[in-house]
């Protein structure tokens, strides 16, 4: 019984504690101002939901949520598989050769501090308004946490584990696959699911491209309108769904890691 | 008897510290050998010499009359920490050198389950290295070389990270297992009497440059009284061969 109440506190009190006051204060700091410039919190769920099913302002935004939050979810997706794609082999190679890291090392980290808010007008130039862009812009975003924590991980296996793969028989050719990978699995994980979530990050600035759905771009239109409280609500779906994103990420890495005992 | 390895005078520095000097060996098939040596006296380098992990500035060493050039299945290495894969359980731990060496999948099922039971591990087959206590890892590690058809054991002071109620079982089951399949066990230790109580050999080595200084045949019956007075008799010898007295003994 003591136990139940203190796993009650500890994982559904506790964390919505300060969200509750959050919202309290904002209501209490709005409540009197009916055309202030922050919209009240009940304004905001209340488009919410003509964002979810439509019925109440019959606009541009009206139940237009499931559009917007599947045609940003496919570019973060999308932009994150290409970025992977790209970013595991070539970290695996800058981890592992020589000449990959002497070639290839220095110009992505001098290219790394880059924003990708910088990206955007040469981005814009070379593949011109629209989807392609955006997915640019988030595949660069998600880029580099791949690139570096996979480098890292395939860096740092044990010289141990190699000498125990050799002396029970293990091909050099075969210390890759057999010993340097699954010793990397840790790392290379991290490095996707931080990708992930900074692809949640940067999708803002890449529907910033003059795409027409997505909720950056929704964010985008309702900023031009002075609809915040559709801007609100378009950064609540963002953090939803990108939580929502590294939860399952999270559950695929403890099943796959189940042997670290970091993830499992 | 079939001579197993030679070691002729095998120097290895590193750098200008001369780990080993003029280190002279011959182990007959089946024999338990140990080398014991304070810190720096080059028995582990040694070690990972006929392992195959280093390779010796000067002079050969042969094993099962090949000269040994690199690490190979043949010579299988106990670390003292482990070297288990943690991504892999017991059973895959196993595994691991049959399958490397392209054993059928169903024979590798079957020396797999052959060598959990040998170590008495079959109720944690399918845990992961972290679940396991540091005793049960070195069985596993031991397991390990013993399923991959090893000739040679190479013990690099396998028991010096455990507690010494499971040293004493560890070591128990190591001579028995090595009763059993007739092994050649090389065992390096710091300690005189593991040394004796395990060995037919005790290769006593001393530090600066790192050489081979004793090697003293063990003919006590198993298994050893580590009480008696002929087992107290070798560890005075030894004690005396490794801590020569100094002539004066400065008041501590």
């Amino acid at each position: 019984m003591q136990a139940t109440t203190n796993l009650l506190i500890r994982q559904v009190l506790m964390p919505v504690l300060l969200p509750v006051l959050l919202l309290l204060g904002w209501y209490l700091g709005t409540r009197h101002q009916t055309y202030a410039l922050i919209p009240q919190p009940w304004d905001v769920a209340v488009e919410m939901v003509d964002l979810a099913v439509g019925g109440i302002n019959d606009d541009s935004f009206s139940s237009m949520l499931v559009t917007h939050l599947l045609a940003s979810a496919g570019r973060v997706y999308g932009a994150f598989l290409l970025a992977a794609g790209l970013a595991l082999p070539l970290g695996m190679m800058i981890g592992r050769l020589k000449l990959a890291q002497s070639l290839l090392d220095p110009m992505l980290q001098v290219l790394r501090p880059v924003p990708v808010t910088a990206w955007l007008p040469l981005s814009m130039i070379v593949f011109g308004l629209g989807p392609k862009s955006a997915f640019f812009l988030v595949a660069l975003g998600a880029f580099y946490p791949i690139l570096l924590n996979t480098v890292f991980g395939v860096r740092s296996v044990e010289p141990r584990l190699f000498e125990a793969a050799a002396m029970l028989g293990t091909k050099p050719a075969a210390m890759f696959p057999r010993v340097v990978l699954p010793a990397a699995l840790p790392g290379i994980f991290t490095g996707l699911r931080l990708g992930l979530g900074f692809s949640w990050v940067v999708i803002v600035v890449g529907e910033m491209t003059g795409v027409p759905t997505g909720l950056g771009a929704m964010i985008m239109d309702a900023r031009q309108l002075s609809r915040t409280e559709v801007v609100i609500d378009g950064m609540i779906l963002i953090g939803a769904a990108g939580f929502v994103s590294d939860r399952l990420v999270m559950e695929l890495g403890r099943r796959l890691l189940r042997w670290s005992p970091q993830h499992g | 008897m079939v001579e197993m390895i030679r070691v002729e005078s095998v120097a290895k520095s590193f750098g200008a510290f001369q780990a080993l000097q003029g280190a002279e060996l011959q182990v007959q098939e089946g024999e338990f050998i140990c080398l014991i040596g304070p810190s720096g006296c080059g028995k582990s380098t040694l070690l990972r010499i006929l392992a195959g992990f280093e390779q010796p500035s000067s002079g050969y060493v042969f094993v099962g009359g090949r000269e040994v050039t690199g690490p190979g299945p043949d010579r299988g290495m106990v670390f003292q920490d482990y070297g288990l894969f943690p991504w892999l359980t017991v059973r895959q731990n196993i595994g691991f050198g049959p399958r490397a060496r392209g054993i059928p999948r169903a024979q590798i099922d079957e020396t797999a389950r052959r060598f959990i039971d040998m170590v008495g591990l079959a109720a944690f087959a399918d845990r992961f290295p972290h679940e396991l206590s540091g005793g049960m890892k070195q069985r596993v590690a031991i397991a390990r070389v013993l399923a991959n058809d090893a000739r040679v054991v190479l013990m690099d002071e396998p028991f010096g990270a455990l507690d010494a109620m499971t040293r004493e079982r560890l070591q128990d089951e190591l001579l028995e297992i090595w009763a059993r399949t007739k092994l050649t066990v090389i065992f390096v230790t710091h300690a005189i009497e593991e040394a004796i109580l395990l060995s037919d050999r005790v290769v006593a080595m001393a530090a600066g440059p790192g050489r081979i200084i004793s090697d003293t045949r063990i003919d006590l019956p198993r298994p050893r009284d580590v009480a008696s007075p002929e087992f107290n008799a070798l560890r005075r010898s030894l004690s005396l061969e490794l801590h020569p007295p100094t002539a004066a003994h400065a008041p501590i």
